[in-house]
């Protein structure tokens, strides 16, 4: 590859148009956890109505960049804009999964008030929680599978099942743009199945999907674009053209081994 | 007065204080240590305000077998097993119960102190007048020290440092790691209630200078503080004792040198000076060090990045980070690069595409993990490899002039 | 027992007592979920450096230099904790262990240093109250609490915790929504817009109020006993938070008038003839409240969730 190959690669000299498109669009995004840089300088432009995946490998930033694009960290540097306006004016049109594990499950709450948590925005502050929001949060819980469980104690539910819930809650924000953290980690074959269907239909309706994913195995099969990083972005754009063995071996380096990608379903390169 | 207080010319009783407060601040900074690094310090504040009831049962108790209700021995004793009391609650709850160890403390340290104040009360109304020596332990009373008081300051204080010296390697390694301890046959529930069991000695040794409520800033202060100094555990300890007994001496001594200075509080903001100036001018942990650090790297990071883009002929977006070019002499106020400034963007994009070859490459993986956007090439590569890199660019040739 | 006796001598110190119980246990609830149940602890030693230096700063110990002393004293050890926790990378225990034993050191110097003859104030009462001392005496029985007249010479103590309790409850009422999200979910709060940050300030800042308004009755170290133990009680009774918030004020209440029954009337039953303190025995039910919850709630172990599923 030569040198201009490489520097046309890295800018994305992006045109305004294309920014103002973008339900995600994010500048120059430096983030520090004390003095090394977890997310150096990055660049994203999320397409509008895309499936986008976040990989790389461990400690390569994903998190990070997820949670700075939203503001629940604060960068070092850079500048996020949602279909070209500043983030905090977009606020009502994105939902965000959180990573499980974050969450003290002991709280007492029962799976319903988790999902009306959902509706915030659209409640306010004193608004009365009335038959119609109920029927709205059930509803979510029934597109992922668990409207049997909306009384009960959210502790008592297994990993996957707090998984859905989470996902119930983004539902109920009636959200355009998607941001999950790992929304397929440590859960059930059944749960992933619940998950991802629940995101396909959502990219059928038009919104745009973005999730930080571990497993190369099953891009192809959920996403249509990916985002390569690893501290600095690596690479982004559509399954097809991008998540190829040359971009992969540029973000996991020797980590991933050759043949591990030989079985990977690949795009063209 | 405060010279003759230091150098101990004040008198009996003053000469009594300052010794009892140096060997206390002492005990209490090195078995504080060990509190502190298992994350447990408010457990000490637990601990302390459930000596209440102790003391005044033990008053009660003494008065009703016709002796002296003040007797500083008697009254240890009796706070020490409330003390343990209180600790055992604080465990039960925990352990029991969904309660999260600070609903546990609070709630042990609170209920305690109540029924303590209700004893107190018991106490007033069965002689009234007497209790006057009690008052004195809710915030240390060093105006009427006696000789014998003073001793068995100084052997409890001995006798717990003693045995914290005994221990400190195995509280050591159970709070680093709790599990590794139990794994080599470390019994970590003895040695935590040993350590326990020491901080109840400090306190109830404290109680006569500094008083109940005051005690645990000693156990918590010295250490906090030594923390800044220095990344050795053992190092902890010790600076940790020095900066106790330090505090204990010059409070002790500046108490006596004025009329309503009263000990306990000054030996604890004495502690609490020598905390504030290790918390800004520490020189690794310390926070004029780190603020120079992260102005330093957040000024590289909006550096590197400037030159990135300049090399690329991407819009700089933030105003930070051209005004640091501009102050670097790599750009001009409105963003064009300067003759320098292009040469340092050029290298830097080189740089980075020499990382890019860099991460491609099996054969060093190790240095790829070493990037942080940040660091130069130079640095953890030779030049020989340098150039072999290269090769894999194809010249500079590409390079905006 | 009869009006002219009760209504003069124990009605108020009931009412005055039941009200800081409530007070400070509704705001409890959420610093006992949050793991910050020793704020609590730490805003209570505060309370008295920032009235001592509100009463340093204006010669009275008028309510308003009170509050607003003690309201930014809380405002102050609440920021040098956080600054403490990151700036020197200490835990927050331990911060907190620091900042608030100094300034109780500092409140309790400043206080030795100073004339506060002509006012009352000590530590000792700053630390255990005087709930008995708030005495109706105008009163002669329930009609008394019809006439204006006697209605007049009502402690101002009571009005002034009243008020504060319905500050209380109203804060927790308009804030509902977004301290349940937050204190269960910080990250996902943040993504709504929720700012975090200056809602967990608030809920300080509006802890330290009750305390305020509660120290002058029972004391300040059993102000924390109300902040924690009817809350952790509550949260051994049920799985939901509206009906934790509802159990709390009743064990808070409980607490409150049994404690205050058994202090001014236990020891005469035991033959003695003098009350005993009643905001350290208010402590002292609460803590057996907790005990009981302890022992027999029926919520009272963590749920084991599993991570598999």
């Amino acid at each position: 590859m030569t040198h201009l190959e490489l520097a046309a690669d890295h800018g994305h000299r992006v045109a305004k148009e294309r920014l103002d498109a973008s339900p995600l669009a994010i500048r120059g995004l430096t983030v520090s956890y004390g003095e090394k840089p977890a997310v150096f300088s990055v660049d994203a432009t999320i397409e509008d109505g895309s499936m986008t995946a976040i990989i790389g490998p461990n400690g390569a930033g994903k998190s990070t960049l997820l949670k700075a694009a939203l503001g629940v960290i604060k960068p070092l540097s850079g500048t996020v804009t949602v279909h070209g306006k500043p983030l905090e004016s977009a606020r009502g049109r994105i939902a965000y999964v959180p990573q499980r594990a974050s969450i003290d499950w002991d709280f007492p709450a029962r799976v319903i008030d988790v999902v009306l948590m959902g509706l915030y925005r659209e409640l306010g502050m004193i608004a009365r929680v009335t038959g119609a929001h109920r029927r709205k949060a059930l509803d979510c819980l029934e597109r992922v599978g668990m409207g049997d469980f909306a009384h009960r104690q959210i502790g008592q539910l297994s990993g996957g099942q707090q998984q859905r819930v989470f996902l119930a809650r983004a539902l109920a924000q009636d959200a355009d743009l998607y941001l999950l953290d790992e929304p397929f980690a440590g859960v059930d074959a059944a749960t992933e199945k619940a998950i991802i269907d629940v995101l396909k239909a959502l990219k059928a309706q038009g919104r745009t999907v973005v999730a930080v994913h571990h497993d190369l195995a099953t891009i192809t099969d959920y996403f249509d674009h990916v985002f390569l990083i690893n501290v600095r972005k690596v690479a982004e754009g559509p399954v097809a053209t991008t998540f190829t063995a040359e971009t992969l071996q540029k973000a996991y380096g020797g980590r991933l081994a050759t043949a591990q990608i030989e079985d990977l379903e690949l795009g063209a390169g | 007065m405060l010279f003759d207080a230091l150098t101990l010319q004040l008198g009996y009783n003053a000469t009594l204080v300052a010794l009892g407060s140096a060997l206390l601040g002492i005990s209490a900074g090195v078995t504080g240590t060990f509190l502190f690094l298992r994350k447990r310090a408010l457990v000490a504040d637990a601990i302390s305000h459930a000596t209440l009831p102790g003391v005044g049962l033990a008053f009660i108790v003494m008065v009703s077998l016709g002796g002296d209700g003040r007797n500083l021995a008697g009254l240890m004793l009796g706070s020490a097993v409330s003390a343990w009391a209180g600790l055992l609650a604080v465990q039960a709850i925990t352990r029991r119960t969904r309660l999260a160890e600070d609903a546990a403390i609070g709630a042990v340290l609170s209920v305690f102190f109540g029924a303590g104040v209700v004893l107190l009360t018991v106490i007033q109304n069965m002689s009234s007048g007497r209790q006057a020596g009690l008052d004195g332990l809710l915030l240390g009373s060093t105006a009427g020290m006696l000789f014998q008081d003073a001793m068995i300051i100084a052997g409890g204080g001995a006798i717990t440092l003693a045995l914290v010296l005994l221990l400190r390697r195995a509280m050591t390694v159970v709070a680093f790691d709790a599990e590794y301890a139990r794994s080599i046959g470390i019994n970590t529930d003895r040695i935590d209630m040993l350590t326990m069991l020491l901080v109840m000695a400090v306190t109830v040794v404290g109680l006569k200078i500094v008083g109940l409520i005051l005690i645990v800033a000693l156990l918590i202060i010295p250490p906090v503080t030594a923390r800044f100094w220095t990344e050795r555990s053992e190092l902890v300890a010790a600076y940790a004792g020095a900066i106790g007994g330090v505090s204990g001496y010059v409070g002790a001594a500046i108490s006596a040198s004025a009329p309503s200075l009263p000990t306990g509080p000054i030996i604890v903001l004495t502690c609490f000076a020598l905390f504030i100036v290790s918390l800004f001018f520490a020189p690794e942990r310390g926070v004029l060090a780190a603020y120079l650090r992260h102005r330093r790297f957040q000024r590289r990071v909006h550096i590197r990045q400037g030159l990135l883009a300049l090399a690329q002929d991407l819009p700089v977006y933030e105003p930070l980070t051209i005004r640091l070019l501009a102050s670097e002499g790599l750009a001009r106020r409105d963003g064009v690069p300067t003759e320098a400034g292009r040469a340092r963007a050029a290298k830097a994009l080189r740089d980075e595409h020499r990382w890019h070859v860099v991460h491609s490459l099996p054969d060093y993986e190790a240095v790829s993990s070493l990037y942080d956007g940040l660091r130069d090439i130079e640095t953890v590569l030779t030049a020989d490899q340098i150039a072999e890199i290269d090769t894999h660019i194809g010249g500079p040739k590409g390079v905006p002039a | 027992m009869s009006g002219e006796e009760f209504v003069p001598l124990s009605l108020v110190p009931i009412l005055i007592g039941t009200f800081t119980a409530i007070a400070c246990a509704l705001p409890g609830n959420f610093l006992v979920l949050r793991k910050q149940a020793l704020i609590g602890d730490a805003i209570s030693h505060v309370v008295l450096p920032g009235i001592v230096v509100a009463f340093l700063v204006t010669g009275t110990l008028g309510t308003w230099p009170m509050m607003i002393g003690a309201g930014l004293a809380a405002i102050v050890a609440v920021i040098l904790i956080e600054a403490i926790r990151r700036l020197g990378r200490i835990e927050t225990g331990a911060a907190m262990g620091v900042v608030f034993t100094s300034m109780f050191a500092a409140g309790v110097l400043l206080l030795e240093r100073s004339d506060t003859s002509t006012v009352h104030l000590d530590v000792e009462h700053a630390l255990m109250g005087n709930l008995e001392s708030l005495i109706w005496l105008d009163a002669d029985g329930w009609a008394s609490l019809l006439d204006p007249v006697a209605l007049e010479g009502l402690p101002p103590e009571l009005s002034r915790i009243f008020l504060t309790m319905l500050g209380v409850a109203a804060f927790l009422w308009l804030f509902w929504r977004p301290l349940k999200i937050s204190t269960f979910d910080e990250s996902f709060a943040e993504g709504l817009g929720i700012r975090t940050g200056a809602l967990g300030m608030a809920l300080v800042i509006v802890s330290a109020i009750a305390a305020v308004a509660a120290f002058d009755a029972v004391g300040s170290i059993i102000v924390i006993a109300m902040f924690i133990c009817p809350p952790a009680a509550a949260r051994l009774m049920t799985d939901r938070l509206e009906a934790q918030i509802a159990w709390s004020v009743g064990f808070a209440t409980l607490s409150a008038v049994l404690g205050y029954v058994l202090a001014g009337y236990g020891p005469l039953w035991l033959g003695g003839d003098n009350a005993v303190s009643a905001a350290g025995m208010i402590a002292t039910l609460s803590g057996c409240i907790l005990a009981l919850a302890v022992l027999f709630g029926p919520k009272r172990s963590r749920i084991g969730a599993p991570t598999e599923g």
